[in-house]
């Protein structure tokens, strides 16, 4: 008999804890999210760094300091595995005045405190050899080699497709509403899809935790979000080499200026605490995006024109009661384990959470996990024409015209990667067709003109290949539909 | 020199990138003046952006008759097939590259492959982009509804689909009405046109689409925040005082299911940088001579990479003007002018092309205004030349003829548009 799991989110937490579990020959996964994809929860839009790991106190909160470092460490090797778009650039926590000096201190002696090696504190001179246009008022940094940064959705598909790859069934458009406790053990999770049955029930759900955490029975803490807004511009202005970090304030780690993997420099985020009630306020504000630009200024003085913006975007932390992650199996109820309140950095921590997920699993639930004799730990990224030398591009055309096709001119994604991008939608389970979807797999519509040519074409492929009309397809999921119909429908009188 | 042995290689005198109306003509030109031409376009058909213009309003002065632009554009290809010139769509050229003077390479994908094409000369024709509603600093939701005016023409008119119900449209100049009158034709409900300036962007016989279909028009008003939850639902708007600068407890809800940006066109000109040509900001499009080529030698340019018209007959013309200069440099060698001069912006002139003149040949001149006026004269005062005009609107560009002969001797003209 194997041991059923139920992982309520696919964001990094709960996917990163599905590929770990799918190591087990004893438990079959269910991987269970609400949303048409997996990755659009918190995980969607955040500073995509993995963090060095010095700037938790362990004192204060021991998860997120253990957890931050171990992530650290393994992502080093999950990239690899992977193939996820990564960058291994370091970062510079810099002084703009003599006291700022004191925090590095500080933050030197946690990071060698957490077992983060190689860091150290550099002068003036070292500063602008290691970022020449940083802003002349920088005296000095803290230099921290190990920190990276991914594509955090990618990293979200990449590891759900290798778990899927080794048998995890996911439940895409699958919202839990119940959790069946009985005898203070669980049963299973109630769904607008149906009841799923499981042993154990991991509540991964991001800013939902909380109710999650509620329905279980289990309230002992809550969760509001925290918004952060940020600027992208386009891929033609220059940005750092590192990631830049003013020095922290007790509230914040502050505004990151940063060249994200993609190539385009990125500024954010501010943080506002919003009430619990607006968890899915994502919108960006005029005021939000004015305290990033300020702040950027800092450390940035040489900022584009907003001409050269090509996006701004908002993300939401999920804030636990306490400030540290809560990761456990909860007493009251046998086989509930809670991964809540995964606030930055979780996204570093994800992979560390997973293994701590399944120790909690041995050591606290007591079942004893087998390891397959076949598990799979690679899976290859999808195709990127924009990757690719023209001889090998060449090459991939002549196999299959479609590579030839590009449809976004500002990325140079072809219609062979678009295809391919729904053929891995639906190997993992994605049912409606949405433009986003082909966003983050191939990286079209990203680019300077934000989708106004390729758009229209990547919807005829989606309808196509889904067998849908074509204003049926979706920017972003259900309720987000392209049109309202055919151009007469309104003439018809058939308007939708 | 060999960049990639393991492709396909071509050789053409000129390529040609882009197929729309400035690609075409030239192609053509190019053809009818004996060269070795071929013309890439990475879409399926020819035309570029005129298949989906299916309203009049093209070729007055090209053809002495106003058309369609699906009409416009097939009257160009046809020509181009009866000339016999070589062309490849569903072709996008990656990348230019520069060895010399006489020596370029295109690299370009198709389906058929990824070819490499040596040519002595380009003519660079690849249209514009439009500016987006991130760039135009609107915040709020991210929704389904949000398109540039261009995206919600390709789907109504070239796939069929109708994005929306009750629109809001931001930009008043010819892309935003004609768009307006697009949506009201079709049933939907054109809430506003928004427009940030004191005066509407379009020409006059477009700005009268408002009056037709009753659709409200905001001038000194802009477009902040959208709100919705799958969808667009409303759109804040604000007055601007005279210094474009928001007054504050003027914001008001419009409520709407799509949001139509049409905030004015960007050249297309990133793969000309990539290889260092040198950049106008006033245009957005290369410096030229008055040949249309750029500052590296070789290099022509036509149509909306150049700098943004109003009219298609005169990217038509720009891309003849072009092929002529592609000739003249690949017969000489080089475009050689005894001397250049320097054009210069003056009062009131906030774009002009091109940039250097030789003195050898008549030339146009195309300009636009920074504010609309009447009852003006544009002026080059070192060779005394004065034209009144009863109207200037930054809309409209400034097409001048100017004759060898009057600038022969000038060091450099300098162009403005005074009170007469
Ligand atoms: C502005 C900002 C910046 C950040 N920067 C960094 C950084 O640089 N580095 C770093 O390490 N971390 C960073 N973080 C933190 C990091 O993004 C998060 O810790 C991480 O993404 C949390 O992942 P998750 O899987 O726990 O949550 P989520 O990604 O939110 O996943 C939870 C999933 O559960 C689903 N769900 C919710 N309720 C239900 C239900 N009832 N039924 C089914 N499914 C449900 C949701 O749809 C969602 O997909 C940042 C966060 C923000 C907001
Ligand atoms: C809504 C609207 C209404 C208009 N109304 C009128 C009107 O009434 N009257 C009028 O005269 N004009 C009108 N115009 C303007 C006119 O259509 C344009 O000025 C003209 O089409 C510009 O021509 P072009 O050849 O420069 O560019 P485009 O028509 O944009 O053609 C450029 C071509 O180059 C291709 N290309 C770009 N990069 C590459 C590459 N790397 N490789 C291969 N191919 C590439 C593009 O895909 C495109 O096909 C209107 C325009 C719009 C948008």
């Amino acid at each position: 008999m194997k041991t059923k799991v139920a992982i309520i989110g696919a964001g990094i937490s709960g996917a990163s804890i599905a590929r770990v579990l799918s190591r087990y020959e004893n438990l079959e996964v269910h991987l269970i999210e609400k949303a048409p994809d997996v990755g659009w929860g918190v995980s969607k839009a955040n500073t995509a760094l993995i963090h060095g790991g010095y700037d938790d106190d362990p004192e204060k909160y021991p998860m997120r300091a253990k957890l931050c470092i171990g992530g650290n460490r393994l992502w080093h090797q999950w990239v690899k595995e992977l193939e996820i778009p990564h960058v291994w650039n370091g970062a510079l926590i810099v002084a703009l005045k003599e006291e700022d000096f004191d925090e590095l201190e500080k933050l030197l002696e946690r990071g060698r405190q957490n077992g983060v090696p190689e860091m150290r504190i550099v002068d003036r001179e070292e500063v602008f050899h290691l970022e020449p246009n940083l802003t002349r008022e920088a005296i000095g940094a803290l230099w921290v080699p190990i920190v990276g940064q991914i594509g955090p959705i990618p990293a979200v598909i990449a590891i759900t497709e290798n778990a899927v790859a080794n048998g995890v069934k996911t439940h895409l458009e699958t919202e839990v509403r119940g959790i069946k406790v009985e005898n203070g053990e669980v049963k299973g999770v109630e769904t607008n899809n149906g009841f799923i049955e499981a042993d154990i029930v991991i509540n991964a759900a991001g800013l939902y935790a909380d109710e999650i955490a509620r329905i279980a029975g289990i309230d002992y803490f809550e969760i509001h979000p925290r918004k952060g807004e940020y600027w992208l511009f386009d891929d033609t202005v220059p940005g750092p080499r590192r990631v830049l970090f003013p020095t922290p304030t007790p509230i914040s780690k502050g505004i990151v200026v940063t060249t994200e993997v993609s190539g385009h420099l990125m500024i954010g985020p501010n943080a506002q605490d919003l009430p619990p009630e607006e968890k899915d306020n994502l919108a960006t504000t005029r005021e939000g995006l004015k305290e990033v630009w300020e702040g950027a200024k800092k450390l940035w003085p040489q900022l584009p024109p907003r001409s050269r913006v090509i996006r701004t975007f908002a993300g939401l932390r999920p804030e636990p009661t306490g400030g540290d992650f809560i990761i456990k199996a909860e007493e009251e109820v046998w086989g509930f384990i809670n991964v809540a309140g995964i606030r930055s950095p979780g996204l570093t921590s994800a992979p560390a959470i997973a293994y701590e997920v399944a120790e909690i699993i041995k050591r606290d639930l007591g079942i004893e996990l087998r390891e397959k004799s076949k598990w799979n730990p690679y899976r290859k990224e999808i195709t990127h024409f924009f990757m690719m030398t023209p001889e090998q591009a060449n090459e991939a055309v002549t196999k299959n015209p479609a590579y030839g096709k590009i449809v976004c001119r500002c990325n140079n994604v072809s219609e062979g990667d678009i295809l391919e991008a729904i053929e891995r939608m639906k190997f993992i389970g994605v049912k409606t067709p949405s433009v986003d979807s082909v966003k983050f797999r191939t990286k079209a519509t990203t680019g300077t003109c934000q989708g106004s040519f390729c758009r229209p074409k990547i919807i005829q492929l989606l309808a196509r290949e889904y067998g849908v009309e074509p204003w049926k397809v979706t920017l972003k999921g259900k309720g987000s539909e392209i049109g309202i119909g055919d151009v007469k429908a309104l003439l018809r009188g058939e308007e939708a | 020199m060999e960049p990639f042995p393991q492709i396909p290689m071509l050789s053409y005198d000129v390529v040609v990138i882009g197929g729309g109306p400035a690609g075409m003509a030239a192609a053509v030109r190019a053809k009818e003046l004996g060269l070795n031409v071929l013309l890439l376009d990475e879409n399926d058909y020819l035309g570029g952006i005129l298949p989906q213009c299916i309203h009049p309003g093209f070729g007055l002065h090209y053809y002495k008759e106003e058309l369609t632009g699906p009409e416009f554009a097939s009257r160009l290809a046809r020509k181009l097939v009866e000339l016999g010139v070589e062309y490849k769509t569903a072709a996008r050229v990656l990348e230019i590259k520069n060895y010399s003077d006489l020596e370029k390479v295109v690299i370009f994908t198709s389906p058929t492959g990824v070819y490499q094409v040596w040519a002595k000369a380009i003519i660079y024709a690849a249209g514009a982009r439009e500016r987006h509603a991130f760039e135009i600093g609107i915040v709020g939701d991210r929704v389904s509804g949000i398109y540039t005016a261009g995206e919600a023409q390709t789907l109504m008119d070239i796939y069929g689909i109708l994005p929306g119900k009750e629109v809001v449209i931001v930009g008043s100049g010819d892309v935003g009405l004609i768009m307006a009158r697009r949506f009201a034709l079709e049933g939907a409900k054109v809430k506003a046109v928004v427009e940030l300036m004191p005066y509407p962007g379009g020409l006059a016989r477009n700005v009268m689409i408002l009056r037709d279909f009753d659709i409200p028009l905001y001038l000194s008003h802009k477009v902040v925040e959208v709100r919705g939850k799958g969808r667009v639902e409303r759109v804040k708007v604000v007055r601007v005082d005279e210094n474009l600068n928001e007054i504050p407890g003027s914001e008001f809800w419009i409520s709407c299911d799509t949001l139509i940006i049409s905030a004015g066109l960007v050249p297309n000109v990133k793969k000309l940088e990539a290889i260092g040509v040198e950049i106008d900001p006033a245009t957005g499009g290369p410096v030229v001579n008055d040949r249309l080529e750029t500052s590296v030698p070789g290099i022509f340019v036509a149509g909306n990479s150049l700098l943004i018209n109003d009219l298609v007959d005169y990217v038509a013309e720009q891309g003849e003007l072009a092929a002529e200069g592609a000739k003249e440099f690949i017969e000489n060698g080089g475009i050689e002018s005894r001397k250049w001069i320097k054009v210069e912006k003056g009062e009131n002139v906030r774009l002009i092309a091109p940039h250097y003149l030789s003195g050898d040949r008549d030339v146009y001149l195309y300009l636009r205004v920074a504010r609309p006026m009447e009852d003006v004269e544009l002026r080059i005062p070192e060779i005394g030349r004065k034209m009144r005009l009863p109207v200037v609107k930054p809309a409209e560009m400034l097409r001048v003829k100017l004759k060898a002969e009057e600038i022969k001797n000038a060091e450099r003209l300098t162009v403005e548009v005074v009170e007469a």
